[in-house]
């Protein structure tokens, strides 16, 4: 299927980090090439959402979200400004 | 505190179906009061909460279509057909019922008066609703920013917010549509895919430095994205919002 954007898990990022964040910058762990996280590939089918670097393809984030709760898992990332 | 949302926290929210708007065959728009909505920016979205009687939840994003300056949040939605949310947005729900949102969300996809231009809006189907809330901002403020639409649908009776689009055309907005499956006699639009040779004919002259939002199906939006690269525009002044079926 094809993928979404970084757009598409703006609520659930909102609700972990307590602001937006779809306009910062994370670069991947793998390439080193910096992301904007409205520009990550967004797959929502996954079990959770994953976020792919848009140039490498690595997974940089996947999320979580159930009954309020959000768990996150940043690892791919290198940085996040 | 009780009753005191924490501050920069997402919460969930009711709001009450003031008017349903038949926009298209498969499109509806959703006029909502809510009560606790604190404002938007022209571009942003809100995720929907459905829940069932044996307590599932689904959720998706749609995008705001309304402009901060309007008196009520308005979303529109696509019915698609296999849908979880959309069938029940666009063909069950009824003035005066609720629905469970949190928003605004997003600052990526967003304009505002201070971002400049000249701006160039390219919508695939259903992608228009969010640059539809860029338009009415960019009215309500009374921006002098030159603004162009370029709107691809598969046929004229597919066309959101028709009239009001047809109207800005008349003022200061330049606005092209495309069919690509099926045009009207005398059809004086064009009448193919967005593509390079199109966007080159359409969008700004590189040097002006246009600001452009991209919003539709992945496909589309990648292959308007990577011809107005190829065309000279800079990435980084691009920016775009995909959605499908989720």
């Amino acid at each position: 299927m094809d993928a979404l954007d970084g757009n598409a898990i703006g609520g659930m990022l909102r609700s972990a980090f307590g602001e937006e964040m779809t306009a910062a910058t994370g670069v991947c762990a793998t390439c080193g090439k910096p992301n904007v996280l409205a520009e990550l590939r967004v797959y929502l089918r996954a079990p959770g959402a994953v976020g792919r670097c848009r140039h490498c393809g690595n997974v940089v984030t996947v999320l979580v979200e159930r009954h309020e709760v959000t768990c996150v898992d940043l690892r791919g990332l290198a940085h996040l400004t | 505190m009780e009753g005191t949302a924490l501050r920069g926290r997402l919460t969930w929210q009711i709001g009450t179906v003031i008017e349903l708007i038949q926009e298209t065959a498969r499109t509806r728009s959703i006029v909502l009061d809510l009560p606790e909505w604190r404002g938007h920016r022209a571009g942003q979205h809100v995720d929907v909460r459905l829940t069932a009687d044996d307590g599932y939840q689904a959720q998706r994003s749609y995008s705001i279509a309304s402009a901060p300056e309007d008196g009520h949040l308005e979303i529109t939605v696509e019915r698609l057909d296999d849908g979880e949310v959309s069938p029940y947005l666009v063909g069950e729900l009824r003035p005066g019922d609720a629905l469970e949102l949190r928003g605004p969300i997003g600052g990526y996809f967003v304009w505002e008066a201070s971002l400049g231009g000249p701006l160039l809006l390219v919508a695939g189907g259903s992608g228009v609703v969010p640059l539809r809330a860029m338009l009415r901002h960019h009215s309500a403020i009374g921006s002098t920013v030159p603004m162009r639409l370029l709107y691809s649908a598969r046929t004229l009776d597919e066309v959101i917010y028709r009239d009001e689009l047809m109207k800005s055309a008349e003022g200061a907005i330049d606005v092209r549509f495309t069919l690509t499956r099926e045009q009207p006699e005398g059809w004086r639009g064009y009448a193919r895919r967005i593509d390079r040779e199109l966007l080159a004919e359409v969008a700004w002259p590189v040097d002006d430095r246009s600001l452009v939002y991209v919003c539709g199906p992945t496909g589309f939006v990648e292959t308007a994205a990577e011809a107005l690269v190829a065309l000279g525009h800079e990435p980084g002044r691009i920016r775009t919002e995909r959605f499908g079926p989720s």
